[in-house]
Formats: C-alpha cells, sequence, structure tokens
C-alpha cells in the first residue's frame, strides 16, 4: 500500500519533471548558456523519480502486496523469488514503466557524456525527447497505471504465466528494451539536427556510438528472445516469423542499414536523407512494435494484454511523431549537392547502398507480411494468418546476392576502386562452390538452390575468416560481425537440412526403434515443487554408433495459473542438440515422444552473440581514439 | 523545396495508413461471417492425410449429415486458438467434422494433432493448397457447414463460443 503510493505520486511528480524541462527549454532557447547545467540536474531529477517509482514496484512484488492490481494479477506467494523480481517486467504496466526507466536513463546519460556538440542541438534533442517521455508518462498514468489499488487486499495472486516463468526471459525484456529506447535517442537527435542543419561528419561520429549500442543491445535482446522461444516453447525451432518476433526485426533492419550508412557519413557528406529517414524510421518501428502487440490487433503466440483503449492511445501518439519528423524532414532537411551520382559503381559507398536496398527489401517482406492481414480485415473482414512459407520464399532468393555484395563490399575503397588481390577472391569463391557441391552431392538434397545458397555463404564465410590473418586489414569489428554472419547463415541452413525428427506414443519400458536410433522410455518419477508438480520421464538413446545418452523431459503442472508446460530436456554439444520433449495423450497411459536431433543450434547462438560482439568492439574502439 | 507534391503524397499515405489501423483496432477480433447459401460444394478428388489413397468429394460428404469441412494448419496460430471449440463440436453426433490440412509439413500437422487432439472424422491432405481454391477459401482457418452436399454457412477466420452456438443451433 505505501509503496504504491509512493510510486504513483513519483510518476506524477516525475510528469510534472518533463513539464517543466520543456517549458524552460523553449522559452530560454535563445539564450541557452543557462540552461546547460540545469537541464542536466532536471533530467537527473527525473531519472530519480522513476527509479523511485520503478524499485516501488519491484518491491511491492518483491513483498506479495496483492493491494496492488498489478501485482495481483501477474504475482503468487509461492513463485520463487527470482521470478517474483522478474515479474515485474513481465506484464503490460510493469514493463511501460521499464521502458519509462530506460527512456530517462538515456536521456540523462546523452545530456552528461554530449559534450562536443552545440548546446542548441543538445537542447533540442532534449525537447524531442521529453515530448516522448511525456508521451510514456500519460499512457502510463492513463490507461495502464501499475500502481492501481485494490480494496479489500486480496489474500492471494493469480500467478505469472508459467511460460514467461524462465530465466532467458527475465532479461529479455530490459535488453530489448536499452535497444528499443537507445533508437528514441538517434530519433531525438536525429531530429534535432535536421533542424539545425547539422546532420554532417561531425554529428555523425558522435551519434555512431549510440547507434551502436542500442543495436548491439538489440541484437541481444532478439537472441534471448530466441532463445527462449527454442527452450520452452518447445517446438524445437528457434523463429516462427510470429508478428510479436516480427516486430522486433523491423527495427533491427532498419538500424543495421543505419548503422552502415552512418559509416559512410562518417567518412564524407554524403547520404544525409537515408540516415534522417533511417533514424526516424527505428524508432517509429519500435513503436509500431509496441502499438502492434500492446493493442492486440493482432493475434499472436505472446498473450499480452488486449485493451483498444490503449492501442488507440499508442496509435494516436505513435503517428504525433510520425507527422512530426515528416515535418522536419520535409520543411529543414536540405539535400545536399554531391549526392549518389558521384559514386563510382565499385566502391565502398555503392556496396553500402545496395546493403540498405536489400535490408528495406527484406524490412518490406516482414512489415508486409505481419501488418497485411490487418489490412485484409479492415477491407474485406477477412482473417488470414501468414506463415513461414511467405517469407521463405521471399527472403531466401535474395540472400544470395545480398551475402555475396557482404563479402566483396568491405574489400572495396572509398571513392573508386578495383578489387585487390582478385586471384584470391576468385580462389576462395571457386573453393566455396566445390564445398557446397560436395556436401550437397553427398547429402542428396534438393540441388540448386541449395548449392547456390551454401556456397555464397561459404564464400562470406572464407573471406572473412582469412581477413583474421591479414594484418592490413583493420577493421575487426566488422569482420567479426560479418563472419558471424556467415556462420549464422551457414547454422541456419544445415540445421534446416539435417534436423531429423521421431516421433511416437510410448509406455513406461517401452522401445521405439529405427535404423538409427534405439529411444528407451526408462521410467517415471514425480516430483513437488514449490509452485508446481512435475512428472520426469527418463529416456535412453543409443544411436548406431553405439553411444548412449540419457535424457530427462519432464511436464510440469503448475498450480497458479492452472497450466501444463512440457519442459524439453536438451543436450547440447558443438555439433549437434539432442531434444526431447513429452506430451500427455489425453487418457491414456501412452506419452507422445518427440525426439529431434538438430545440428549446429549451438552455433546460431554463437553466431548471433558474434555478430553483437563485434558491435561492441567498434563501440569501445571509438572510445579508445578520443 | 523542388517538389511540393512529395510531402503532401507522403502525408496522405500515412494518414491512410492510420486510418487502417484505426479501423482494425475498432473490429478487433469480431470476426464477420460471410454466407454463401445454397451453394453446391464443389466436386473434387484429393489425398486423405492418414491412409495413402484419393477420395472424391461425393464420396465424402453424404447427403444425410451435417458436416463441417475446416481448413487449418500447423502454422497458423488462430488455428489453435479454435482448435479447442472444434474439439468440443466433435462430440456432438449430428455433425462430422472433415480437416482439410492446408499447406503444411505433414509431420508438424501430425504433431500439432497429437498435442492438442484430433477432432476430425476425415483429413483430406493439401498440401499445395489445389483443394482449398477449388472451395474458394480465403485462407486458414476457414470453416464451412454443409448439408446434403450444399453450403449452408461459411466462416472466414477462427471459430469463437458464439459461432460455435450458432453451429450447434443450426443443426438441431
Amino acid at each position: 500500500m505505501f509503496y504504491s503510493i509512493v510510486g504513483h505520486y513519483s510518476l506524477i511528480l516525475g510528469l510534472c519533471v518533463s513539464l517543466i524541462l520543456v517549458y524552460f527549454s523553449v522559452k530560454n532557447f535563445q539564450n541557452s548558456k543557462i540552461l546547460n547545467t540545469k537541464i542536466l540536474s532536471f533530467t537527473f531529477l527525473q531519472f530519480f523519480l522513476v527509479v523511485v517509482s520503478f524499485l516501488c514496484l519491484v518491491t511491492s512484488f518483491a513483498l506479495s502486496d496483492f493491494s496492488n492490481e498489478t501485482v495481483f494479477n501477474n504475482s503468487h506467494t509461492t513463485k520463487p523469488f527470482f521470478y517474483k523480481i522478474a515479474g515485474t517486467w513481465g506484464n503490460h504496466e510493469g514493463s511501460l514503466l521499464l521502458w519509462l526507466l530506460v527512456l530517462t536513463f538515456f536521456i540523462f546519460i546523452f545530456i552528461l557524456k554530449t559534450k562536443d556538440q552545440p548546446i542548441k542541438y543538445k537542447i533540442l534533442t532534449l525537447i524531442f525527447q521529453q515530448i516522448i517521455i511525456i508521451g510514456f508518462f500519460l499512457f502510463l498514468i492513463e490507461t495502464s497505471n501499475p500502481f492501481n489499488y485494490l480494496y479489500p487486499a486480496p489474500e492471494e495472486g493469480l500467478g505469472l504465466n508459467p511460460i514467461l516463468q524462465d530465466p532467458a526471459l527475465a532479461i529479455h525484456p530490459p535488453i530489448l528494451y536499452l535497444g528499443y529506447v537507445g533508437s528514441s535517442i538517434i530519433f531525438s537527435s536525429a531530429l534535432a539536427a535536421t533542424s539545425l542543419n547539422l546532420v554532417s561528419k561531425k554529428w555523425a561520429s558522435h551519434i555512431k556510438r549510440w547507434v551502436l549500442i542500442s543495436w548491439f543491445f538489440l541484437t541481444l535482446g532478439i537472441l534471448l528472445g530466441s532463445i527462449w522461444a527454442y527452450y520452452e516453447l518447445g517446438w524445437g525451432g528457434f523463429w516462427f516469423w510470429d508478428p510479436v518476433e516480427n516486430v522486433s526485426l523491423m527495427p533491427w533492419l532498419a538500424l543495421t542499414a543505419l548503422l552502415h550508412c552512418i559509416l559512410v557519413l562518417q567518412k564524407k557528406q554524403v547520404l544525409t536523407s537515408w540516415v534522417i529517414i533511417l533514424s526516424i524510421s527505428t524508432f517509429t518501428l519500435s513503436m509500431c512494435g509496441t502499438f502492434l502487440v500492446r493493442s492486440g490487433i493482432l493475434n499472436s503466440v505472446h498473450t499480452f494484454a488486449n485493451d483498444p483503449e490503449r492501442g488507440l492511445f499508442i496509435l494516436v501518439f505513435l503517428f504525433s511523431l510520425i507527422f512530426i519528423s515528416l515535418f522536419i524532414f520535409f520543411f529543414f532537411h536540405k539535400t545536399n549537392q554531391n549526392n549518389l551520382s558521384s559514386f563510382h559503381w565499385l566502391s565502398k559507398e555503392t556496396s553500402i547502398i545496395l546493403n540498405n536496398w536489400f535490408m528495406m527489401y527484406f524490412l518490406s517482406v516482414v512489415l508486409i507480411g505481419t501488418v497485411y492481414p490487418i489490412f485484409l480485415d479492415v477491407l474485406s473482414s477477412q482473417k488470414i494468418s501468414v506463415g513461414p512459407p511467405f517469407y521463405h520464399k521471399l527472403i531466401i532468393p535474395f540472400l544470395i546476392p545480398f551475402i555475396l555484395v557482404m563479402a566483396i563490399g568491405p574489400k572495396l575503397k572509398w571513392i573508386k576502386s578495383n578489387i585487390e588481390d582478385k586471384a584470391n577472391m576468385i580462389l576462395l569463391f571457386v573453393i566455396s562452390i566445390i564445398t557446397s557441391f560436395l556436401i550437397v552431392k553427398n547429402f542428396d538434397l534438393d540441388f540448386l538452390l541449395n548449392t547456390i545458397l551454401i556456397s555464397s555463404a561459404f564464400y562470406l564465410f572464407f573471406v572473412t575468416f582469412r581477413d583474421f590473418f591479414i594484418k592490413k586489414y583493420k577493421n575487426i569489428s566488422q569482420n567479426i560481425s560479418h563472419f558471424g554472419f556467415s556462420l549464422l547463415i551457414l547454422s541456419i541452413l544445415f540445421n534446416n537440412l539435417f534436423s531429423s525428427e521421431i516421433i511416437t506414443n510410448l509406455r513406461v519400458g517401452e522401445i521405439f526403434e529405427n535404423s538409427k536410433t534405439k529411444i528407451i522410455f526408462e521410467s517415471i518419477s514425480q516430483k513437488k515443487e514449490k509452485n508446481y508438480k512435475s512428472i520426469i520421464a527418463e529416456f535412453k538413446i543409443e544411436n548406431s554408433e553405439g553411444i548412449n545418452e540419457n535424457l530427462t523431459p519432464e511436464l510440469r503442472i503448475y498450480n497458479k495459473p492452472n497450466i501444463v508446460t512440457s519442459e524439453a530436456d536438451i543436450k547440447t554439444t558443438l555439433i549437434s542438440d539432442k531434444f526431447i520433449v513429452i506430451n500427455i495423450v489425453q487418457n491414456q497411459d501412452y506419452f507422445n515422444v518427440r525426439y529431434q536431433v538438430k545440428p549446429f543450434m549451438l552455433w546460431i547462438w554463437l553466431s548471433v552473440l558474434l555478430i553483437s560482439f563485434g558491435g561492441l568492439i567498434s563501440f569501445f574502439k571509438k572510445e579508445y581514439e578520443k | 523545396m523542388k517538389n511540393k507534391l512529395l510531402p503532401i503524397f507522403i502525408t496522405l499515405i500515412f494518414v491512410i495508413i492510420f486510418i487502417f489501423f484505426y479501423k482494425g483496432l475498432q473490429n478487433t477480433n469480431i470476426y464477420t461471417p460471410e454466407a454463401k447459401i445454397n451453394h453446391k460444394i464443389p466436386s473434387f478428388n484429393s489425398d486423405l492425410f492418414y491412409e495413402d489413397k484419393t477420395v472424391n468429394s461425393l464420396d465424402l460428404f453424404k447427403l444425410d449429415k451435417f458436416y463441417l469441412l475446416n481448413i487449418w494448419s500447423s502454422w497458423c496460430v488462430p488455428c489453435k486458438q479454435e482448435h479447442p471449440l472444434l474439439m468440443n463440436l466433435s462430440k456432438n453426433k449430428k455433425i462430422e467434422l472433415i480437416g482439410m490440412n492446408y499447406k503444411d509439413v505433414k509431420i508438424n500437422a501430425k504433431i500439432f494433432l497429437t498435442e492438442i487432439g484430433n477432432p476430425y472424422k476425415k483429413i483430406i491432405f493439401d498440401k499445395n493448397g489445389v483443394n482449398a481454391i477449388e472451395w474458394g477459401a480465403y485462407g486458414v482457418p476457414e470453416s464451412f457447414l454443409i448439408k446434403d452436399g450444399m453450403i449452408i454457412k461459411r466462416y472466414i477466420g477462427p471459430l469463437d463460443k458464439k459461432l460455435l452456438k450458432e453451429i450447434e443451433s443450426l443443426i438441431k
């Protein structure tokens, strides 16, 4: 009760600070010298107030204070302490408060760290950022207040959805939000720089670090979400093209394109329109994602709050932001003279522009696949859902040239160049074609597309791998990321091509056998935990080489709320994952057993880690140079 | 600004998108069924899902009974949503459920059914989506209520409790 009140009022005070900040910034915009120190202390105050509010919510969750409606809806006394804390952002209200926390934290850091930029630019960025912050404050207080209280206080809470009780998911939202919200800083500062006509090399090297850090967190956030889906949803896949996954992928694509554009802008005064538009779209796409997920306009496996009133608020807010940025872009942005036509066709710039167009293409495919069902529904009341085949058909063919550009592009020089050591590049190309040809031939796969796809992925792999050993070649962060990407594509390809699966119904003591594998259902036992009962099955897997493996998948029956989840048992090795999951067959003593061997799963995670690690290195490299 | 039309054009596009989203928000999860009453069912040949043989539509839908043809797929999320309702409906003796597995991988579809139950008497395996075209289906999920070889009612999108009640009252 006490914490709810404190939390609620510090939210309102935080909103007041926002209004004061905007008012004084606008009023004293011309003689901005006096503002310099004041804005810092005020943004700190605001950050502090939101921290207080957030801690209050965390404490309410920790103490299981069910007089708080959010706690009542999403917690339970028997829940492990870790998930009580993580439950703070495992729900709509709490996750929005987390958004706000990161928003205020980032603007504080921005004001603190930005020293060598004009003061007007700083203040204007602050104003734009405060507009976003005010929007979130109002949204939180008006439609989804985390501190509503219930009287009389209920004895017990309703509990957290068990599939959300997972370590990867506990840290997934905060990390993802760091990425999303980082893009808000890019958005505000791009608008500010456009209004003041500051989009220049200097601005590029300043904003590049924000781009890098948001990109790093966004990549990591998506990875964690994917890991969660793999381990917890128990369908044995890592990407389902679910709308909620798509909305996190879209800002990532835009941000990746932006990252590359910024590199060009840093060297030459070109691509300014690209940079501004991408900065704007990255954040609006994150907001659009929030809208699609939170309003319930889409059907998705992610069961989030479904409230049209909330949806309307975000929608109006989102489009206000879009219209403000369109206005600023069209009325303040001056296109510079030395534009694209001055590029030589074979230069780094051209390859980066190519990269942009590919990214935009992938982005549009994902965007259309995600929102088309909504449009169709409005137009003709038809309900459809767009499945993986759509994305695969449209994306895979374009991956091939994309990967090739990725291999050759970094080799090119700025302005104009010839490819150096052509002989080696061609040699590598031939090697990759032969390698993939052998693989395809040996494993009797679908011929043409696989050969081309695998060879292009191998090509990138060889080229980037070789670059690690060339001393002259300096750009280690880029190299790591591109190498990681080639590894990612290869692992996904091999994972798709060589996965095998056995599905059968077994009773305790029964054995399933085919030419390669023997599955022995040895025994079954029960265990009682604090908030669930579990049935643990023991399996012994023997393969043709005589290697034995014990696997123990679980069925968990949670008491609050009453849900059964299947916990897959996964044995991970460098080469492949062995994945087993059981399910109850209704009214029978049989269990449905699904056993999968999935090669290179670990490499998918590792390669994404490598990709993001490249971004991190680039971030710190800048620091040293200063 | 050289070209004044471009900003106006782009703004207009966003306004239209806004209107679409706004409308979409209003009819969230309300499915309006489109009726095509007294339409004869198409005649077709198709593969069965479990047995390795082909059937003709006339053998599948006998004249004296109610049938619900349900088009589904394991990759379709709304299908999973409506599935418990179909399981319920399958207990009703007056109606037989025929599934049409649409553009699916057989293994995934089998998992889908073993995990959440199989409400269908027979399942047609429509790997390429050709049968669905013959029915004039819009996508998945979609259901057709059939009596005496006629389509009495057509439901686009997942069934909900209200529509299920409607079906139950229709077959009484």
